[in-house]
């Protein structure tokens, strides 16, 4: 048994130590937000928080993330008021959707990083997370919104 | 193979047959469409005290149902549609829900009405509208339920305004019926029929009164001056969903006492399997079974990490390719099919092309499209319980009458023994129309009865599996004179993709294929002597339709060769094609993107533009690209994109929809090329087809007119005029003309 903290709740897992975690998730316990979409990350559709980082649940194995603590999209707090989450609905970002999650969970560890981020530093950190139906542009949009949401809101 | 029998295979390939003897057939519309309950597919499964109208509405003592017929495949099928309806029904977002449709005729596809008709778009003469009128009885007939060619739009403008509409009346009708009132003093508001007095009944509280009487069938659309939702910027219905992360795709299905599946197939796409050793993925951990199928080998396992791993470790002996091994020998096939034998067709010819060569200065190029992939981010999946009485599946389907007949054939059953249950997908751009894993599942459900199997392809499955884009060479040839373009010869070798997408879907066909005619044909410059021809090479990829198909390749040559000759001609390029440009309304398109990009002719300091236009499914789009030419490369800065499709029902979706077309032609023009080796692609992951990431993406402009008098959709025709319009602006910037996709084999980009 693999013993870790998912969105503040204590989960064990009875898997092998190799398992990415994506899959631990997904199919272990039934939390679906972080995508599966290349394995091999390429694509950034998998992230979510470890202990506070942006990971790719793709890459990290079960067996190294026990005894700590992940958080998904589903477990973020306040959702309802979430600058970031308000900016992508507000701006309509998905079309799709399906890498929406991960490009949110990435934008979210931009704006802890750098709080007024250009368009180079969005190019930055952002590239990582594929959009196969081209949403770039309302992405960008989105993440100065949240930032100037985000500064408001201090 | 049962569903489509009616169908003449000719009305898909241009209904030549259909239109020959000039028979006009009257219109059946989105009125008889509700009238005719006997062939509405909601009826079967209407609870007690509730009334299914037509075939999209539904309303039962609890609640109200609307039903999105086509596919959602990211472009907001499953937002859109009901709003049209709710738009009529005076229903408000939070009033309803939303189911997509199951397999029924009741949901034939009209908008392939304009695109399979042996008539350019522009051309709206009785001719061409008695030609459309034959086609859409046909596909009346076939009863045909797809997705795709960008018609949900067009398809369901007037049917689902109409269907709301009936809904309005008859509920209304109901309500008078039950107070007393004349109807003409019936309003309605909010999913309720309000009374003079300002008593209010809801919708639901109607339902089985409405059940009751007969459906008001004369009941008129609103005029769109009276929309509250349609043509104006609304949220839409599913983005909440998704960016909060609750929306379940298909992948993220679950059933009761499910297990997991994943492949590994015969690279040699179409060929089985000869033989193969589990012995190391059988002692795998999760892993519950190994299973034998047509074309490779599936394994069962507890989690579908371990499937995938597990079918990995599997070592498989492969029939080999029925095509060339090697990706040169493609090429070479392709060199040498500009011969009569493998005539296509010759789509257009005005004047005297051979004399128009001989005048002037004469130009010869020749382009090139490479196989690519279509790789939407969620991977080909779905769930399948096979049972004595038959199967039921789960997966995201663009043709679910086709989905049930593949299934059905796979293992034996007869097609209304397969139940189809369309799922939210993430992505498509034509991948959703083919049935790899529809067959698989069918084939692995099949051999573990009773079990519901929950089938993932692993990213490099998926792209080993994905039948590409078609291949082209186009040998262009044109001559120009005193400042103007006298001749334009424009043949094309190509591999045929709608052709292979309906013989794997059940109707061969030995026409040539319409889709190599898109952006080859209905080029609408005044040029005095024009030739346009199509090659099919044989013996190649199986390909299919990848987002905006034919145009995809063609709209890359046309408008590429053009530009060439409009230089050769000593003409700006922008001016050039406004004043050739034929159609009035494209002209404007024109006009338009000139206008927004401000275009005033060469730039000069290592900046370039390029515009390009193309018509694809009817819709005419014109793209301004602009590039600087960096140390590092060439860099997009911006993209200007004028599209003209009669009527922006959902302006904000609308521009999404036409900016990712801008992105998705842009980055596979760029960066990606499937190659064969030894049969197999080399190309198994996004790091090998990258197509664009955010650091490529410029800004882009969208601006969308409303002077076509049809109404026409947009997921595809952006795509066309983005390749053509960055060549045209690197040669601005560079003088270097790339003729060839993708462009980083010929110049670095930033």
């Amino acid at each position: 048994m693999i013993e870790l903290t998912v969105n503040g709740v204590k989960r064990q897992v009875d898997v092998v130590p190799e398992m990415p975690l994506l899959w631990v998730l997904r199919d272990e316990l039934g939390i679906t937000s972080p995508k599966y979409g290349c394995g091999v990350a390429q694509c950034g559709a998998c992230t979510v928080q470890i202990d506070g980082m942006a990971v790719r649940s793709c890459q990290a194995h079960i067996g190294e993330v026990a005894g700590k603590s992940v958080v998904t999209l589903e477990g973020l707090g306040n959702k309802d008021q979430h600058p970031v989450l308000q900016a992508w609905i507000e701006h309509q970002v998905p079309q799709c959707g399906y890498c929406q999650t991960g490009q949110i969970m990435q934008a979210i560890s931009l704006l802890d990083l750098i709080s007024q981020p250009t368009d180079e530093d969005i190019n930055e950190v952002m590239s990582g997370n594929l959009c196969r139906c081209g949403t770039y542009p309302r992405i960008r949009t989105a993440i100065h919104a949240a930032a100037a949401k985000k500064l408001a809101e201090k | 193979m049962g569903h489509i029998q009616s169908l003449s295979r000719r009305a898909f390939l241009f209904g030549s047959a259909a239109v020959a003897g000039g028979i006009a057939f009257g219109s059946y519309g989105p009125a008889e469409a509700a009238a005719s309950a006997g062939d509405n597919p909601l009826l079967a499964g209407l609870g007690p005290n509730s009334v299914a109208f037509n075939p999209w509405v539904e309303i039962s003592p609890d609640k109200i149902t609307l039903i999105a017929q086509h596919a959602d495949i990211g472009q907001g099928v499953g937002s859109v549609q009901p709003i049209m309806i709710a738009e009529e029904m005076d229903l408000d977002p939070g009033q309803f829900e939303i189911r997509f449709a199951g397999p029924s005729p009741a949901y034939f596809n009209t908008g392939f009405a304009d695109e399979f008709a042996p008539f350019v778009a522009a051309d709206q003469s009785p001719a061409a509208e008695e030609a459309r009128a034959a086609v859409l009885e046909s596909l009346r007939k076939s009863g045909l339920q797809m997705t795709g060619g960008s018609s949900t739009i067009p398809d369901t403008y007037e049917k689902l305004r109409v269907a709301g509409a009936v809904a309005r009346e008859t509920l209304k009708a109901a309500a008078a019926k039950r107070s007393g009132v004349a109807v003409a003093d019936l309003r309605t508001q909010s999913g309720h029929v309000i009374l003079p007095d300002g008593k209010k009944i809801a919708y639901v509280a109607l339902a089985a009164d409405a059940a009751k009487i007969p459906p008001v069938l004369d009941a008129k659309p609103r005029d769109p001056s009276q929309w509250r939702m349609l043509g104006k910027p609304m949220t839409r219905l599913d983005v909440r969903a998704k960016v909060m992360g609750e929306l379940k795709f298909g992948i993220d299905m679950k059933m009761d006492g499910m297990l997991y599946a994943s492949v590994k197939l015969n690279p040699n796409k179409g060929q089985p399997l000869k033989s193969y050793d589990a012995s190391k993925a059988r002692v795998m951990p999760g892993v519950k079974k190994i299973l034998e199928i047509k074309n490779g080998v599936a394994v069962i396992a507890t989690n579908s990490w371990y499937a995938i791993k597990a079918a990995d470790a599997v070592t498989c002996e492969w029939a080999p390719s029925a095509y060339p091994a090697e990706q040169a020998d493609h090429w070479k096939v392709l060199e040498s099919s500009f011969t009569p034998e493998f005539l296509g067709k010759e789509w257009r010819k005005i004047g005297d092309v051979e004399a128009g060569l001989k005048t002037g200065t004469r130009l010869e190029a020749e382009y090139r499209a490479p196989y690519v992939a279509h790789q939407p981010l969620e991977p080909l999946n779905g769930i399948g319980l096979v049972t004595d009485k038959g199967m039921e599946i789960w997966v995201g389907h663009q043709s679910p009458q086709f989905v049930q007949d593949v299934a059905a054939t796979a293992i034996g059953l007869k097609p209304e023994q397969v139940t189809f249950h369309n799922q939210w997908t993430g992505g498509s751009f034509g991948h959703r129309l083919e049935y790899e894993n529809v067959r698989v599942l069918a084939e692995i459900a099949n051999q573990m009865r009773g079990t519901p199997i929950k089938l993932v392809f692993s990213r490099e499955e998926d792209f080993l599996q994905d039948i590409p884009r078609q291949i082209a060479i186009a040998r262009h040839r044109g001559s120009v004179d005193k400042g103007k373009i006298v001749a334009a010869d424009l043949q094309l070798a190509s591999t045929a993709p709608l052709k292979g997408l309906l013989e794997r879907s059940g109707i061969p066909s030995k026409d040539p294929d319409g889709q190599l005619a898109a952006g080859l044909w209905n080029v609408y410059y005044d040029i005095p002597n024009f030739r346009g021809t199509s090659y099919e090479a044989q013996g190649l990829s199986p390909c299919t339709t990848w987002r905006s198909v034919g145009a995809s390749t063609s709209g890359f040559f046309t408008e590429s060769f053009i530009d060439e000759l409009i230089h050769a001609a000593g003409l700006d390029p922008m001016k050039a094609r406004i004043e050739m440009c034929t159609v009035p309304t494209y002209r404007k398109v024109l006009e338009t993107v000139a206008e927004m990009s401000d275009w005033k002719g060469p730039l000069g300091n290592g900046r370039g533009r390029g515009v390009a236009f193309v018509e694809a499914f009817g819709t005419p789009t014109a793209e301004v690209v602009e590039v600087t030419k960096t140390d590092r490369g060439i860099r997009i800065d911006k993209v200007w994109v004028a599209v003209d499709v009669g009527k922006v029902v959902d302006p904000v979706n609308f521009e999404n929809q036409v900016q990712g077309g801008v992105v998705w032609g842009l980055g596979h023009a760029i960066n990606c090329e499937l190659t064969y080796a030894k049969g197999a692609v080399q190309q198994t992951n996004y790091n090998h087809h990258e197509a664009m990431r955010i650091y490529q993406c410029p800004v882009i402009e969208v601006r969308g007119l409303e002077n076509d008098p049809k109404v026409r959709g947009v997921g595809e025709p952006p795509v066309p005029p983005a390749a053509p319009a960055l060549a045209n602006a690197i040669f601005a910037a560079t003088g270097q003309r790339i003729r060839e996709m993708p462009f980083n084999k010929f110049i670095d980009f930033v």
